[in-house]
C-alpha cells in the first residue's frame, strides 16, 4: 500500500469558522478511507503540536462560536487513529516552543532529516 | 531514487518558507536523487539577473532549475535578463516529467 | 490520442484570489492536450470555482462593457476544459467536495462536476500515474 506524507505549514486559517484545521480534518478523513498517511508539521503549523490550544469564547452580537476548534485534540486524535505526526525541531525552536509543550506521541524531527522522510513516502502531498 | 520535481510557486521577498525548500532541494539531491526546481508564478521572481536570491545561488549548479516561460514573461523578465543557470520552461514540460514514472511532485 | 495515464490534482483556492488557480487550469490543459486523464478534487474554496452563477462584467476604469471587457468565469474555462476532454477522447473528472460545498452554499455549478469526498481524492490518488496537491496560503 502506498504512504503518503502530508505536509501543513499554514496554521490558524481559517480553523475558527472551520471549527478545526481543514488540512488534519481531510487527512483525518483520508486515515479513515483507508490511506496509510502520516503528517509533518513545519513552519507555523508546529504550533498546532502544543497542548493547551484554547479558542472558545469568541461572541458576534448574541451569535456564539459555542463548538470551538480543537486542534490540540485534533492532533492527539490522529495519533490514536495511527498515524505519525511530526513536527520540525527548528520550526519548534524558532517559535520558542519548548518539547514539554508538546502533545505526548508527536515526532520531533531535525530539518535536515525531513528529505530521509520523503524518501520513505510514495507521495508527499504538501498542502 | 526518485526523480522529485519541486513545484515553487512563492518569492522569497513575501515568504520566509522558501529558503526552507530550496535547502530541502538540496537534501534530497545529497540523499541521490535527481531533483528538478520548477519556479512558477512568483517563484520566478529570484530570477532576474540582479535580484537577491540567495536561494537560487544556492541551487545553481546543485539541482535543475527550470522557470515557467509564461510567468517569466508575465512579470516582464525578458530572456537576456535571466540570471545564470535557469532554463526557461514551460507547463507541457512540467505535465510531461509529472507523468513520467517515479516523478514524486511537491507543491510549494 | 489517450495515453492511458491520470493525473490527480488537489486544490484549495476560490475563484479570483490567486494566481495558482490561472496554473492549475494551464496544467489541466496541458495535460488534456497531451491525452492524459485528469481529476480535479476540489476542496475548500476551490468548490466556487465551477459555479455557473458566474458573471462577466464591464470594466468601469477602463470604460469597457461587458461584451468589450469580455471578463473571464474560471467556470468558463472549466466548461472549455470539459469540452477539450471529450474531443480529445480524455477524461476530466472534477469532484467538488461535498461538505464545502454546503458551508459555502456553493451548490449551482456546471454541468460536469459532481459531489464527493476526501474518499474521492484517496481513490483518485491511488488510481492515478501521480498526484498533485496544491495547497493554500
Amino acid at each position: 500500500m502506498a504512504r503518503y506524507l502530508s505536509v501543513v505549514e499554514r496554521a490558524y486559517h481559517g480553523t475558527l469558522e472551520e471549527q478545526d484545521d481543514t488540512i488534519l480534518w481531510v487527512n483525518h478523513m483520508f486515515k479513515n478511507a483507508g490511506a496509510d498517511v502520516s503528517l509533518l508539521l513545519r513552519s507555523n503549523a508546529v504550533n498546532y503540536a502544543v497542548k493547551g490550544q484554547d479558542a472558545s469564547g469568541l461572541t458576534f452580537g448574541k451569535a456564539a462560536l459555542d463548538v470551538p476548534p480543537t486542534i490540540d485534540h485534533d492532533v492527539e486524535e490522529l495519533i490514536k487513529a495511527g498515524a505519525s505526526i511530526y513536527a520540525v525541531e527548528e520550526d519548534l525552536a524558532d517559535r520558542g516552543i519548548d518539547k514539554s509543550e508538546l502533545i505526548a506521541g508527536v515526532k520531533v524531527v531535525g530539518r535536515r532529516e525531513v528529505a530521509k522522510l520523503f524518501d520513505q513516502h510514495d507521495q508527499i502531498w504538501h498542502w | 531514487m526518485a526523480h522529485y520535481l519541486l513545484i515553487e510557486s512563492r518569492d522569497p521577498y513575501e515568504y520566509g518558507d522558501p529558503a526552507q525548500f530550496a535547502d530541502l532541494a538540496l537534501d534530497l539531491a545529497e540523499a541521490g536523487n535527481q531533483v528538478t526546481f520548477f519556479l512558477i508564478q512568483n517563484g520566478v521572481l529570484v530570477t532576474r539577473k540582479g535580484a537577491k536570491a540567495a536561494t537560487l545561488e544556492k541551487l545553481r549548479n546543485k539541482v535543475t532549475v527550470l522557470a515557467d516561460e509564461f510567468s517569466l514573461r508575465e512579470r516582464g523578465i525578458k530572456p537576456d535578463r535571466l540570471a545564470s543557470g535557469v532554463r526557461t520552461s514551460h507547463v507541457d514540460q512540467l505535465v510531461d516529467m509529472l507523468m513520467a514514472d517515479g516523478c514524486k511532485a511537491v507543491w510549494h | 490520442m489517450a495515453s492511458g495515464k491520470t493525473l490527480t490534482i488537489s486544490l484549495m483556492d476560490p475563484p479570483y484570489e490567486s494566481e495558482t488557480t490561472t496554473t492549475v487550469l494551464r496544467i489541466i490543459d496541458a495535460a488534456l492536450r497531451r491525452g492524459h486523464n485528469v481529476n480535479v478534487f476540489a476542496y475548500e474554496g476551490a468548490v466556487a470555482l465551477p459555479l455557473k452563477t458566474q458573471a462577466a462584467h464591464p470594466n468601469p476604469v477602463k470604460g469597457t462593457t461587458a461584451e468589450e471587457q469580455h471578463h473571464p468565469t474560471t467556470s468558463g474555462f472549466i466548461s472549455a476544459l470539459f469540452e477539450a476532454a471529450r474531443a480529445g477522447g480524455a477524461k476530466l473528472d472534477w469532484v467538488n467536495c461535498g461538505l464545502c460545498v454546503d458551508e459555502r452554499g456553493a451548490t449551482d455549478w456546471i454541468e460536469g462536476v459532481r459531489r464527493g469526498g476526501p474518499a474521492d481524492f484517496v481513490k483518485m490518488a491511488q488510481e492515478s500515474t501521480n498526484t498533485l496537491v496544491i495547497g493554500t496560503r
